[in-house]
């Protein structure tokens, strides 16, 4: 079941079209993901949703509510993580979230909620006193106090240390198992690749791609490297008499092979024919990122034409 | 309702742990109602204030305990909640951001209400002030005075965006409005030309108010025209500039 429709987004700022045409949908309990670089139209597209913006043009509905029209009943079926509000300095963690809670009919449990964001013991502690990733973490128990059923979070590991950042996907992956479903935004690939269920791309305000992060990866025919040290003499030509293989190099020891589709196969049973050990064999893999810089990338060669 | 009883709450646990806000709200008047009468002089009548120097300055002090609740605290206080976000995060929840500005007022209310009982107190207790003795021109006098302020406190949250400004237009404001109510050179001494301005700014037109009370009973007509016409301009205009982002 479809639970966020966004028809036709537009939202212009002055005369600056900033989001021009978006059409996705959410489906109840996945993790929808918007990815795209600075200045996208993320933020905004989000907030729209979320009522916080008005739009230009084009129609929103979540769980059949219209934002604008409907916003009072949004509010009880929507939590929000905002990519940029903080709390008062002198306020607890525990504070926060009991004054949230009371603005809910029918909240979460706030002091089992606090626990599961791993900051009891931060209970008793002011909000400026909290680091980066706790800070994020309160933000995103006060986003669940209300016992949404979507949430909306908006970048909510930029700035956290690689541990934070694991910690807190661990997280949205709790949000997810308890059957919320989730709009996330943000520009780091890796943490899209390892939670979203599927994944849009936007570049200037507009989709450039909309897939499973899989499917992504896999539409970028972008070539590939192998990098190995051979055990033995290697003559070059085995592998460049491979259909796979576009270019090989050397550099000292090291060989580099350059390709296309599954080279990694390929090289390495051609290795083994001639009983040739391959050392430090690594093999870059087309990722997200890839897939990214090529998505928007031809976005860009398209509007060169 | 319960949002609102807890956000009211929470507002007064951070202004109490809020030193500043606190200190030159409730602490500073006290204290200077303590200093003032300690002084020999200000015990003795004065024939140029027409009174002692601390009945003629305990409303001063009064009067400036609400101006600096309404030209810092309130502007602080509301233009930080914007610049962090707070009042946008809570446009995202059922209750809204309005409550919070109703609690923050309930809060400087209560302030204001327990200053003047600790300024009047002691002001009484210590050095023979007479309290009002009438109640209903005192009360006039006070939510006039009060309301006056705090919708100028109001107006500013709204035009300003960044609590830096909101400190700086709050010192720029208060000196000069303290002065036409009094506190460097008492009214009787300023030349008359001033002391007719004074009159009709918000604290000048404050203090009058409060001495009018004492002496008859009630604030003249004049004063309350001038304190009700500041109210409404302001509150007006600040229910129409005030931006929640
Ligand atoms: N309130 C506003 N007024 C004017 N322009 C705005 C406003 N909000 C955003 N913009 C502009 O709209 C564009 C898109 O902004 P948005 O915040 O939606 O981007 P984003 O994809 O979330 O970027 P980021 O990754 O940096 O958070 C930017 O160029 C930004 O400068
Ligand atoms: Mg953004």
């Amino acid at each position: 079941m479809s639970v966020i429709v966004v028809s036709d987004l537009r939202k212009q700022y002055d005369q600056k079209v900033v989001v021009d045409g978006l059409s996705f949908t959410v489906e109840e309990g996945e993790i929808f993901g918007i990815l795209g670089p600075n200045g996208a139209g993320k933020t905004t597209t989000v907030e729209c949703v979320a009522g916080l913006r008005k739009p230009d043009g084009g129609s929103i509905s979540v769980y059949g509510l219209d934002p604008q029209r409907d916003a009072a009943k949004l509010h009880h079926i929507l939590g929000m993580q905002l990519q940029q509000s903080e709390m008062p300095d002198k306020l607890r963690v525990a504070e926060a979230m009991e004054l949230y809670a009371s603005f809910y009919d029918d909240p979460a449990d706030w002091r089992e909620l606090m626990t599961d964001v791993g900051l009891k013991d931060k209970a008793d502690s002011a909000f400026n006193k909290l680091s980066g990733g706790q800070k994020q973490r309160l933000s995103i128990a006060l986003a669940l106090v209300g016992s949404p059923k979507v949430a909306i979070l908006d970048e909510l590991t930029t700035g956290l240390d690689p541990a934070a950042r694991r910690d807190t996907w661990e997280l949205v992956e709790e949000v997810r198992d308890r059957g919320i479903t989730v709009l996330l935004v943000t520009h780091f690939m890796e943490e899209a690749e390892r939670l979203c269920d599927r994944l849009a791309i936007i570049d200037g305000g507009k989709i450039v791609a909309l897939d499973t992060p899989t499917g992504l990866v896999a539409h970028v025919d972008t070539e590939q490297k192998v990098r190995f040290r051979p055990a033995s003499a290697l003559d070059d030509t085995l592998l460049t008499a491979l259909p796979e293989v576009t270019s090989v190099e050397r550099h000292g020891r090291q060989v580099v092979v350059t390709g296309t589709g599954n080279l990694v196969h390929a090289v390495t049973s051609v290795l083994v024919q001639h009983q040739i050990i391959a050392m430090d064999l690594r093999a870059e893999q087309a990722s997200l990122d890839d897939a990214f810089i090529a998505l928007t990338g031809r976005r860009f060669d398209h509007s060169a034409q | 309702m319960r949002a609102l009883k807890r956000l009211t709450a929470v507002e007064f646990k951070l202004f109490l742990r809020d030193p500043a806000a606190f200190f030159w709200t409730l602490i500073f008047p006290v204290a200077l109602v303590v200093i003032i009468g300690s002084i020999p002089s200000s015990r003795k009548y004065s024939p140029e204030l027409g009174a002692r120097g601390i009945d003629y300055y305990t409303p001063v002090v009064l009067v400036m305990s609400f101006a600096l609740l309404a030209l810092f605290i309130t502007p602080g206080y509301l233009v930080g909640y914007r610049e962090k976000g707070i009042l946008r995060r809570l446009s995202t929840t059922p209750v809204g951001p309005a409550r919070v500005l109703i609690a923050q007022l309930v809060v400087q209310m209560t302030t204001a209400i327990v200053t003047t009982v600790l300024v009047l107190g002691t002001a009484g207790l210590l050095w023979g002030v007479k309290l009002p003795s009438n109640v209903g021109g005192f009360l006039l006098a006070f939510l006039l005075s009060v309301g006056t302020l705090l919708a100028i406190g109001l107006f500013l949250a709204s035009v300003l965006s960044t609590t830096k400004a909101a400190t700086s237009m709050g010192s720029a404001l208060f000196f000069p409005l303290m002065f036409f109510a009094g506190l460097y050179v008492p009214r009787e001494l300023m030349p008359a030309a001033v002391a007719t301005i004074g009159d009709v700014t918000p604290l000048g037109a404050s203090v009058l108010a409060f001495n009018d009370a004492a002496a008859s009973g009630s604030p003249s007509l004049t004063t309350l025209a001038v304190l009700a016409a500041y109210a409404v301009v302001f509150g007006v205009a600040a229910a129409r500039l005030f931006r929640w982002e």
